[in-house]
């Protein structure tokens, strides 16, 4: 059951994921960054992380996505136009990705060989255990966020305002 | 005894006019300048009164200048026999050319600069004689030789006389390289370069050691007495003004080299090779010089060969064992030397500068004291009895007939020679008919008074008697036994010489033209000094400063040293302007940059966290 | 089949997605699109980060970490994608442009 669960969330969110790269409209590529993102979600729960998995869902595909579809309907972006180039991504791009995957993906393989993942197999995940450590040991971090989402209030705000005239 | 008052009070002279002279007036400047020198001669006179007979050195030491390891050199000055006679000589004719100049230098510009050089002169001369050890010495050595520079070049926009200083300076340099060559060989023998110490063991050292010492010292002497090979600077050092002429190249400077062969005489005693060396330079150079001064027509020209000439002499007397001989002569020739030189000056200062002898004549009877002065010195420097240069040029002949009968002849010869050459420039200045274009004056009388003074002692300087008063100073010396058909036969050269100038410009002038243009080859060598200086110029001067210029400075330092560098600059800009590339603007390339970085992070990484290449935990 | 996946497996998906959120950056030429791709990067590693910490397991606070800072990556991502947005709206203010590859005023 697991395994399956696991192959076609995968395979959703690999979908996704390619479709959002190939994608030349950018409201098509935002879609399907949403697909990922809900797909990425099961498969946290798979793991435990429950609080994750329900933050992922409400903040990730809930507000940073539609502050997404938000700014690409502000802007009228259409398609895209193939315009410029680079030498060195022409050059460089797909071997260093080739080999990104492939070293990534050989090392992977051989590290923690008998661990195996199955629902219910960790229990810590869960709102109670989050809100212990993040307000008991890991307070000051959690202290320091409220500081920078303040500072990116700011600047969003500083930022996009029109111009006085 | 206060020994350091001799050299200091011109030391205090030259401070004195060197820092303040350009504010005084020229009376303020003589009397500082004259002053110290004639103060100096009177402390000369009366610490040597003072010593009593001088039987051994009286020495003062004052500070310890270098104390390093063994080497321990003193500020020590020491009075003896040799150096009273020497000292008496620089601070006697020094005031004498002093009081003169202040004469002959009245119109010209750099008066104050002129007196202070002149002191400074003094000062080092004084160090050289009083000093007691070869270092100290050496110190004066190069004091006069810059000082004969400064003088030299002292009309110094005039480009033949900063030539002629700079050829003066470098050749002496070549002698001192010598002169080092021998204190360093002195030193590492001997342990001291004290006289007394080195002269101690002297006689019990290697004689293979002595000859070497004595040759390099030789080399020194070489240079600064302009013998032959290092001659060439004094006939251009008439580039100065008269004085320094008559006081450095006459007197004093030039006669340091043959002080200071005398002053180490134990050395020679026991090194025969060099004394014959020393014997043979002198006697070839009195000879070469003097021919070459036969024909020459600049008035000061003639007395610069006869100076090569007559150091010929005193060194042919050392050099065949007679160092009080060669001493003496030292003596009559800072006399009758001296005073040819003031005169010389006398007649270019009436004729207002000119020094040709060809624009010359007749001058006899227009400006006489100059006339009746120089003819005192010339019958001096002829040899012609009983006067000073008979004396002492007597007693050097008969030591070379006693040591080599060739040197001898040569000798005579020579004494022939000057004779001529003397009196053929006397006649064709001060006899005739007047050739030039100039109004002659006499000088005044601040100048012909040194040159009465000077005629005075050429005439009778010949009875102080040098030799008996060195009698005992130098030991080992080989007996020279009376000879006076020899005497005789040296006067007849004088006297010989004096009626063929005679003859050829008193009766029949046009004979020296013709004989002149019928021996047209030995009188163009003549003329011309044999070429010498051409030869030096095109095999030394000329390879040096070629390779200088091409390899050294064109090659090695503009080509190796600022070509490294610079091509080090160069270097750093062309990797600079290749990696410029990198910085395109463009966000995806930078964005694939880090990607490279990153990757080749990761695989060191895992490379790093495997124990073995290709095996993981 | 298997009763249970294999940890690597979750490790290559993240892999997975991760290089193509690399591709996505380097081969796209829109701003937006760069921008959610960066998003997509950071997705990948915040599954790599709760795989860890399911690997170290347990109640203990050891387990947990992976999960706080994935917790972490998502506020800094959110607080990100609001200021960059708003500088990509202030660049097409300004510029008119949303080409990367028309930005490079930093050029040598």
């Amino acid at each position: 059951m697991d395994v399956i669960l696991f192959f076609v969330f995968a395979i959703i969110a690999v979908v996704c994921a390619i479709n959002v790269v190939v994608q030349t409209h950018p409201i098509s590529s935002a879609i399907s960054l949403v697909g990922v993102m809900g797909s990425l979600a099961v498969l946290y729960l798979l793991l435990g992380a429950e609080f994750l998995a329900a933050a992922q869902v409400i903040v990730y595909a809930g507000a940073v996505m539609v502050l997404f579809v938000f700014v690409i309907m502000l802007l009228n972006a259409g398609t895209e136009k193939k315009e410029g180039k680079s030498f060195a991504v022409q050059l460089l791009g797909v071997p260093l990705l080739v080999a990104l995957l492939g070293i990534v993906a050989f090392f992977v393989q051989r590290l923690f060989p008998t661990t195996t993942v199955h629902f219910g197999g960790f229990t810590g995940g869960g709102v109670h255990e989050i809100g212990m450590a993040l307000f008991g040991p890991y307070l000051l971090p959690f202290e320091v966020t409220s500081i920078l989402i303040l500072i990116a209030i700011v600047g969003a705000v500083v930022l996009a305002r029109k111009e006085m005239d | 005894m206060a020994l350091w008052l001799i050299p200091i009070l011109p030391f205090a002279g030259f401070v004195i006019n060197g820092l303040f002279g350009r504010r005084f007036s020229k009376a303020v400047v003589n009397i500082v300048a004259i002053g110290s020198v004639v103060l100096a001669f009177a402390w000369v006179l009366k610490t040597l009164l003072g010593l009593g007979s001088l039987e051994t050195a009286a020495t003062e030491h004052y500070f310890t200048w270098i104390q390093s390891g063994n080497l321990n050199i003193g500020c020590d000055f020491a009075v003896d026999r040799l150096t009273a006679i020497m000292l008496l000589i620089v601070t006697g004719i020094g005031s004498l050319i002093h009081i003169y100049a202040m004469g002959y230098m009245a119109h010209e510009g750099g008066y104050y600069r002129f007196f202070a050089y002149m002191n400074l002169f003094m000062f080092f001369m004084l160090v050289l004689v009083l000093a007691a050890n070869y270092l100290l010495l050496f110190v004066g050595w190069e004091g006069v030789g810059l000082c004969s520079y400064l003088l030299i070049g002292f009309y110094f926009d005039k480009q033949f006389a900063t030539n002629a200083g700079n050829k003066a300076f470098i050749v002496n340099r070549i002698g001192d390289f010598g002169f080092s060559l021998a204190m360093f060989l002195i030193f590492v023998n001997f342990g001291s370069l004290d006289f007394g110490k080195v002269f101690h063991q002297a006689p019990a050292a290697d004689t293979g050691l002595l000859t070497t010492i004595g040759f390099l010292l030789l080399v020194g002497a070489c240079g600064k007495s302009a013998q032959l090979p290092l001659y060439v600077w004094l006939p251009d050092a008439m580039a100065g003004p008269t004085p320094v002429s008559a006081l450095i190249h006459a007197a004093t400077m030039v006669t340091a080299g043959v002080y200071m062969t005398a002053r180490s005489w134990p050395i020679y005693i026991h090194a025969p090779t060099a004394m014959e060396a020393i014997a043979i330079m002198g006697v070839v150079t009195a000879f070469f010089s003097a021919s070459i001064g036969l024909v020459q027509n600049d008035i000061k020209k003639v007395f610069a060969y006869s100076t090569v000439s007559q150091l010929g002499y005193m060194f042919l007397g050392v050099g065949c064992g007679a160092f009080s001989a060669g001493i003496w002569h030292v003596m009559t020739h800072a006399f009758f030397k001296a005073l040819l030189f003031l005169g010389s000056g006398s007649v270019i200062h009436a004729l207002s500068g000119e020094q040709d002898l060809r624009n010359m004549g007749g001058l006899r009877t227009k400006i006489p004291i100059t006339f009746w002065t120089m003819m005192c010195a010339s019958v001096a420097i002829a040899g012609v009895p009983p006067f000073s240069g008979f004396f002492s040029k007597d007693a050097i002949l008969l030591a070379a007939y006693n040591h080599a009968p060739w040197m001898y002849w040569l000798g005579v010869l020579t004494a022939g020679m000057t004779a001529f050459y003397v009196f053929r420039a006397i006649f064709l200045a001060f006899f005739g008919e007047y050739r030039g274009h100039a109004h002659p004056h006499e000088s005044p009388p601040v100048m012909w008074i040194p040159l009465a003074i000077l005629g005075a002692l050429s005439l009778g300087g010949g009875f102080i008697n040098i030799p008996k008063f060195l009698e005992g100073f130098f030991q080992g010396v080989p007996e020279v036994p009376e000879n006076s058909s020899l005497m005789f036969v040296s006067i007849a050269a004088g006297l010989i010489g004096i009626s063929i100038a005679a003859w050829f410009y008193l009766l029949k002038p046009a004979m020296a033209d013709s004989l002149a243009s019928s021996l047209k080859l030995i009188y163009t060598t003549l003329y011309n000094k044999y070429f010498v200086d051409e030869i030096y110029d095109a095999t030394v001067v000329k390879p040096i400063v070629g390779g200088s210029r091409w390899v050294l400075w064109k090659g090695a330092d503009a080509g190796l040293i600022d070509g490294s560098v610079n091509g080090l600059g160069a270097a750093s800009q062309g990797a600079g302007g290749i990696l410029r590339k990198l910085q395109s603007g463009n966000i995806r390339s930078y964005a694939t940059w880090v990607l490279l970085g990153s990757v080749l992070a990761i695989v060191v990484l895992f490379i790093a966290s495997t124990n073995y290449w290709g095996g993981l935990q | 089949m298997l009763a249970e996946v294999p940890i690597s497996w979750f490790l290559t998906l993240s892999a997975i997605l991760f290089a193509l959120g690399v591709a996505g950056f380097l081969f796209r030429r829109s701003i937006i699109t760069v921008f959610m791709s960066i998003e997509l990067m950071l997705n990948a590693v915040n599954l790599s980060f709760v795989t860890f910490s399911y690997h170290h397991g347990g109640a203990t606070h050891q387990g947990i970490e992976g999960h706080l800072f994935a917790f972490f990556v998502m506020v800094v991502a959110a607080a990100e994608a609001a200021v960059g947005l708003a500088i990509i709206l202030t660049i097409f203010k300004n510029r008119q442009t949303l080409n990367i590859d028309d930005i490079e005023s930093m050029k040598n």
